[in-house]
């Protein structure tokens, strides 16, 4: 111990007295003392007593946790053959006393272990089985949503047009701001860069040819598609979690609903048919953004360039981007709810399964692009 | 402040007014907590119970009036002296508001590792032997709150409030949603450790099990305005509420 301990600081001090050990206790024995004591105490040792006595006398404050540090003190005596006997307890403090000696007969908490190697390499398998456990549930909820979709076919008023419309408006019309003016940003940037590049070939007005064919082929439905998955496959994920987390979902089923036909079903069909509308839409911003920049950078007027881009793109091109959207669609609304259904009932549970509506749905839907790349290319259109 | 009373006055509203959304809940109420009593507001649903307690910590800034907890205007306080006055608060939320990431010790060690120095070894020691002072058993220790059952929760959550020895304890409905049984185990914890730890408590209930044996003084929250008194003091009051209250089916049901 210090020298000269500041006042009302927690001290103890030990003496033999005949065949008695003594631990005189004193000051303030509060949380915040507890750190300076606790190594000492641990090692604290009786020697070659049988018999100790804790004089408590001097205490002028005693929280659990010096309560604590005193009772574990005198249990790993008493565990080493020595009977201890409390004196001088103040009776204000016996009741604190009483319910910690009473109750805690629990040994520490084991904590999680340390990450080591083993633990790392667990992690990433359990990830990976997690990961195909994923896909396996993700295919078993298609057949099932292709199975409400079919009967929903053969009985068109099953289907709820009120909740399909405000999905509608949701996913689509409140989108529209955001994605054209993305596009056409990405039209601007694209007609800059080709221009930079074919300018030095002197073919500056294949930039259009450039323009039209990257924006309707793949450009304008990606950014369509990506802008959606970020905007609406998180809403979906986040709005079926916490409707999980309420209850809501057990009380639609309980009142009589089919819940693949209230929930999914206006989002995946209303997604679906939104989603090519956007991509449209999205790729006459993206062209519009196209033909300014070749306007104030290359100087190709307007007609010009429209007369251009009717050389460039046949109506192939041009339908090969929007048969791709209705899949994306189907995509982001089928990883956006199944992510949401998958949520356990806790906060944090709800955010991880959104986080990981956005990333699935936005990595299927590239890899979707891709497959319709290579199917393309092999039909050769 | 005004007068000492000849108690210690742990808690005290004075001319508290709670206006939201244009709805008036508390019209100039005043109320003083002693220490080291048990007091119990009551009320009907929407009477502003639950808005009462949110304004004593601070999470619901009042329209007008002031309330000083431990001396202090917690809306008056910011940064370090504020954490000073919360870290001698503990609150147990209705349903524990336990941390969903975290299992049931680390939930109680979460205080104390933001403020305190303990080493971790200590922590873990104080953490069970806080689990087991509200009848825990040791191996929820490990678990996540999602694979607790309510009560035992709400156990866990009194555990996570009591972490850093508060002088107040705050309990929001601590027996609503709990089998007869574990209210009154629930009460009969709340009185023991209030008693052992010197805690002042409190609580909003609904639960007339709670009122007789917890608390010392009943304030019952009724046209925006708050009655202090006994159960057999409150059951002769003349207001319609808390005559019904107090001596209806359900009161004397359970007598």
């Amino acid at each position: 111990m210090d020298a000269s301990p500041p006042p009302h600081a927690a001290w103890y001090r030990t003496e033999s007295r005949g065949d008695t050990f003594r631990l005189i206790v004193g000051g303030q024995w509060v949380r915040s003392e507890a750190r300076r004591l606790d190594p000492n105490l641990y090692t604290l040792d009786a020697g070659q007593h049988s018999a100790a006595e804790f004089d408590c006398g001097a205490i002028e404050r005693l929280d659990t946790v010096g309560a604590w540090l005193l009772l574990r003190t005198k249990r790993s005596l008493e565990h080493r053959g020595v009977t201890v006997q409390p004196v001088h307890v103040d009776p204000k403090y016996k009741a604190l006393v009483h319910t910690i000696d009473h109750e805690c007969r629990a040994p520490p908490v084991p904590q999680p272990p340390k990450p080591t190697l083993t633990r790392r390499l667990d992690r990433i398998g359990r990830g990976f089985v997690h990961a195909l456990h994923q896909g396996y549930e993700l295919v078993g909820f298609f057949g099932l949503i292709v199975f409400e979709t079919a009967a929903t076919v053969l009985q068109p008023r099953r289907l709820r047009i009120a909740a399909l419309v405000r999905q509608m408006e949701e996913t689509g019309l409140n989108a529209t701001p955001i994605v054209g003016l993305l596009s056409l940003l990405i039209g601007v940037v694209v007609a800059y860069q080709g221009s930079d590049q074919l300018r030095r070939f002197g073919a500056d007005v294949f930039t259009v040819n450039l323009l039209g064919v990257g924006v309707l082929r793949e450009l304008g439905g990606l950014m369509a598609a990506i802008i959606v998955a970020g905007r609406s496959g998180s809403a979906f994920a986040a709005q079926i979690g916490t409707m999980k987390l309420s209850e809501e979902i057990d009380a639609i089923q309980v009142t009589g609903f089919n819940v693949v036909e209230v929930l999914i079903l206006p989002r995946l069909l209303g997604l679906m048919l939104t989603l090519p509308l956007l991509t449209f839409y999205s790729n006459i911003m993206g062209l519009i953004g196209g033909a300014a920049t070749c306007y104030l950078d290359l100087g190709i007027t307007i007609p010009a360039f429209l007369h251009q881009l009717r050389d460039a793109v046949s109506g192939w091109t041009f339908w090969i981007g929007m048969i791709k959207a209705p899949v994306f669609a189907f995509i982001i609304g089928l990883v956006g709810c199944h992510q949401g259904f998958g949520s356990d009932r806790n906060a944090s549970s709800v955010g991880r399964h959104t986080t990981q509506a956005v990333v699935e749905s936005i990595f299927l839907v590239i890899a979707a692009d891709a497959m319709f790349s290579i199917i393309f290319s092999k039909l050769g259109i | 402040m005004s007068a000492m009373p000849e108690q210690d006055v742990a808690i005290s509203i004075q001319g508290l007014v709670s206006r939201i959304g244009g709805h008036t809940l508390h019209d100039h109420i005043d109320l003083d907590i002693f220490r080291g009593e048990i007091l119990a507001v009551v009320g009907s649903s929407g009477s502003g119970k639950s808005v009462l307690l949110r304004s004593i910590i601070g999470l619901q800034e009042p329209s007008a009036g002031r309330i000083e907890v431990l001396g202090q205007d917690l809306n008056n306080l910011s940064g370090d002296a504020l954490v000073h006055v919360l870290v001698r608060c503990g609150v147990l939320f209705q349903d524990g508001a336990l941390f969903g990431d975290q299992t049931v010790a680390q939930n109680v060690q979460t205080p104390m590792r933001e403020h305190t120095d303990l080493p971790q070894k200590l922590m873990d020691e104080i953490a069970s032997v806080r689990l087991s002072m509200v009848g825990l058993p040791p191996d929820a220790a490990s678990k996540y709150p999602a694979e607790l059952s309510g009560g035992m929760r709400k156990r866990a959550g009194l555990a996570r409030a009591l972490a850093l020895d508060p002088e107040l304890l705050f309990l929001d409905e601590p027996t609503a949603g709990l089998d007869p049984i574990s209210a009154s185990e629930f009460d009969l914890l709340v009185r023991e450790l209030q008693q052992s730890l010197r805690l002042t408590v409190f609580m909003v209930t609904h639960d007339l099990g709670t009122l007789r044996a917890t608390s010392d003084r009943i304030a019952v929250l009724v046209d925006q305005k708050i009655k202090v008194g006994t159960i057999t003091s409150l059951a002769q009051d003349p207001h319609p509420w808390i005559h019904e209250y107090f001596t209806g089916m359900r009161a004397t049901a359970q007598l």
